[in-house]
């Protein structure tokens, strides 16, 4: 049964890997490493429970909090240019 | 009773990977960014909470579920959130929505 679940995860990050390299725009290889990052969370759970051992959600759950910590990163350092050093606040600063 | 609940978890997880790659899908066929956040969104919420699912059903009442249940939560929260940062830093990036005329 988890084979079933991982074998259409893989196919899906598969997918997801293409369209990282496809990607026109910066954003697209953004979202299709997001993507796969969440997918690799999916991974971990469902091999824990085909190897019987639970304790890989730990490993899971700590991989969602940085693959999440890990885009709002790139993405501020997409939008302003650096990740934030100190400077006079432009007037449009959002 | 052990049986019913192996079926639904059978179901739960097949029907999440079936959203799931049909998520993946999605995100190779949009012509345009935004659709293809829309379809990666999707499948992150869907797809995976599906997928938990079947899998809390198979640990029944155990700190296994109460992972599990943490991690959807937190992916519930978290996937949204990036999903609208990215369109917020995509719009700032000059990247026009796709518009059938």
């Amino acid at each position: 049964m988890y084979i079933a679940g991982i074998a259409a995860v893989l196919v899906t990050m598969a997918l997801t890997l293409a369209r990282a390299f496809m990607g026109p725009t910066v954003y697209d290889r953004i979202l299709a490493v997001n993507s796969f990052g969440t997918k690799t969370v999916l991974i971990i759970a469902l091999y824990g429970y085909f190897t019987g051992r639970p304790d890989f959600l730990d490993i899971a759950l700590v991989y969602a909090l940085i693959n999440f910590i890990g885009t709002i990163a790139v993405l501020k350092f997409f939008e302003y240019g650096d990740l934030g050093r100190d400077r006079p606040s432009q007037p449009d600063d959002i | 009773m052990q049986l019913l609940l192996d079926a639904i978890s059978w179901i739960c997880l097949l029907s999440g990977g079936f959203f799931v790659v049909a998520g993946g899908i999605g995100l190779l066929r949009f012509p345009d960014f935004f659709t293809r956040l829309h379809a990666a969104s999707v499948t992150d919420t869907l797809g995976t909470g599906l997928i938990l699912l079947g899998l809390m059903l198979q640990s029944g009442f155990s700190q296994a579920s109460v992972k599990l249940i943490l991690i959807l939560v937190f992916l519930f929260f978290s996937s949204p959130t990036a999903a609208h940062a990215l369109a917020k830093a995509a719009l700032h990036g000059k990247l026009v929505p796709f518009v059938k005329r």
